[in-house]
């Protein structure tokens, strides 16, 4: 169900302006890869190049390819909403739908897929919240409005909502970033639960937290100013802490720069 | 925010000890409105000035209209809510709103159910479909009709649409009329439909622009939100920009029914007015508060005045139903509005 993400030359601008340059990578099934590095690096573009929400924003575009198993999301012909429908995404504010209750916003994307059946839609919202350690904190209160829930809690319905129409991989944009340390945990938590079934990808600020979750680390760095971001390094995480192949990467971690 | 926290009640000094330059009663009750210094003590005073008025103004009207209103209506021979009829001169005078409730009420309605869906429409495209160089020249044009007076839209009305409706009008006879709502006697078409049909271009460019500033404001992350779940361009619009936009669209479509229900040189022009009550939308005749009170006004004596400012209060009191119904309606869902997320 998990699959391997395989991203080659890929270059991503916003209009004229080139953001990331020529950055390959392969992404393991089943394994939490972190993204770091300084802020504006181009890691957050990175991702979202993954799923193709780059391209959402007015004047982006991507070139290059990024293989999903053995088919290029780039391809000729592939619709990016049904990329987006394998591909599930959390970002940096928790933003559930305001005006849906809690089992509405988990439902949300089932209800796009086109199941309606009230009693299946219950079976998985419930699968769902407790995949994302929320079932005992809301199962009395599903019909109130998810915007009434605590930060760390809608982070944790907007997680449920992402994995109920099980994709193939999962990313997050530095989801525990508008968070106190203790929903903070609790997602850390949950994605060492949810690596069992997806393929994750975590954009982090926070290095303790990249050391803390994720299998796979890659480093971000900009090549000066003005310069797009590029991939300086990717390796397995205890590596990179310990031991990194680049200078720069070492510098980063030990809080040299950045 | 957590009520509990205790970073948030900053202002709380009950069990803090009694200092000297303690600020007596008067002075911390000004502290906690924000006026100590004299640009807020004016500041206060005016916008405070300004609500007060408002309600001052708002309660003189409605004196007004009661007074001159209770004049007329203690003479009335005629039951005013339920007679066909506007006889003022008689003596004793006859005369009775239902025409007028029902012309008003109903030209409204049809403007609305024609205008509001075409604005939203509009409005989703300025802001989620067309290209900005598009939506910047259409938004402007809208503007436009916004500013265009509405003597000049009952002109218009009157010359060019009026005898344009001829038809719809027979088209609707032929396919609809055995309803008895869209049958047509062949009469000029100056009549509720047609009004109705002035109405809605009158009222779209406000409900348009209304409803555009309020989808503009719809939070990027709810759209990526959804985007994100892999919804189509129209998914998104239906999961993450209605929703949001909901009370401002209905906060719009009052915007549009106030000037609907209280447009009179338009429907003035527009309408061959009569005093019979016609089922069908497509026969000339019928009339609205404001056509009736304006077609009135200049020729009246004084208790023909007062007869019509008796009217004009029904309208106001009809007026205030409708805004206090919207509210409610907005209020009904205020925490699903998104306006604390």
């Amino acid at each position: 169900m998990a699959k391997r993400i395989d991203v080659s030359g890929l270059t991503a601008y916003y209009g004229s302006h080139k953001a990331i340059e020529d950055i390959s990578m392969t992404i393991e099934p089943r394994t939490v890869t972190a993204f770091i590095g300084p802020s504006g690096c181009g890691k957050s573009t990175f991702l979202r190049t993954l799923n193709r929400m780059h391209e959402v924003t007015p004047g982006g575009r991507v070139e290059g390819k990024v293989l999903l198993d053995d088919e290029d999301l780039y391809g000729a012909g592939v619709d990016p909403v049904s990329v987006r429908r394998e591909i599930g995404m959390v970002f940096q504010r928790p933003n559930p739908f305001p005006t849906m209750s809690i089992f509405d916003n988990v439902a949300a994307g089932l209800r796009l897929n086109g199941m309606h059946k009230k009693s299946e839609l219950q079976d998985v919202v419930e699968k769902s919240l407790r995949g994302a350690n929320l079932w005992n904190e809301v199962k009395d209160r599903l019909n109130k409005p998810g915007a009434g829930l605590s930060g760390g809690q809608q982070q944790r319905l907007c997680i449920a909502r992402a994995i109920a129409v099980e994709p193939k991989v999962l990313l997050m944009d530095e989801p525990c970033s508008a968070l106190d340390p203790i929903s903070t945990l609790a997602i850390e938590d949950l994605i060492g639960e949810l690596k069992e079934r997806f393929t994750i990808v975590i954009v982090t600020h926070n290095m303790q937290q990249a050391a803390r979750v994720s299998d796979r680390t890659a480093f971000f760095n900009l090549a000066g100013v003005g310069q797009p971001g590029r991939l300086v390094e990717i390796d397995d995480t205890e590596r990179i802490f310990s031991n990194p192949s680049v200078q720069a990467t070492e510098d980063y971690i030990s809080g040299r720069f950045g | 925010m957590d009520p509990m926290d205790p970073m948030d009640t900053p202002t709380q000094t009950a069990d803090a000890p009694p200092r000297t330059l303690r600020p007596s009663p008067a002075e911390q009750k000004r502290a906690a409105r924000g006026a100590t210094r004299p640009g807020d003590r004016i500041f206060l005073g005016l916008s405070r000035g300004s609500g007060i008025l408002l309600l001052v103004i708002m309660a003189a009207i409605a004196v007004f209209l009661t007074y001159r209103a209770a004049l007329a209506l203690s003479k009335d021979d005629a039951n005013f809510l339920t007679a066909f009829e506007w006889n003022t001169g008689l003596v004793p005078p006859k005369f009775g709103i239902a025409v007028l409730a029902f012309g008003t009420v109903v030209s409204s309605i049809i403007a609305m159910v024609i205008a509001v869906p075409i604005a939203v429409a509009i409005a989703l495209f300025l802001t989620h479909y067309a290209p900005r160089r598009l939506s910047g020249p259409i938004a402007y044009v809208i503007d436009l009709l916004a500013a265009v007076p509405s003597i000049v839209y009952g002109l218009w009305g009157a010359l060019i649409l009026v005898p344009h409706m001829n038809g719809l009008f027979g088209w609707l006879d032929d396919y609809l009329g055995w309803t008895g709502v869209f049958s047509w006697d062949q009469g000029p078409p100056r009549s509720m439909l047609t009004v109705g049909v002035l109405l809605a271009i009158m009222i779209l460019p406000i409900i348009t622009n209304v409803s555009r500033e309020v989808f503009r404001q719809v939070p990027r992350t709810h759209e990526e939100a959804a985007l994100a779940l892999g919804a189509t361009r129209w998914e998104v619009v239906r999961m993450a920009v209605l929703p949001f936009g909901r009370s401002g669209v209905i906060s719009a479509s009052m915007l549009g029914l106030g000037r609907a229900l209280g447009e009179t040189m338009a429907v003035a022009t527009v309408l061959s007015p009569d005093f019979d009550l016609h089922a069908s939308l497509l026969n000339s005749g019928g009339g609205t508060f404001a056509q009736n009170i304006a077609s009135k006004f200049s020729e009246a004596t004084e208790f023909g005045r007062d007869a019509l400012i008796a009217s004009g209060l029904v309208l106001f009191v009809i007026t205030l139903l409708v805004n206090g119904a919207a509210r409610a309606i907005i209020a009904r869902r205020k925490e699903y509005s998104g306006a604390h997320a």
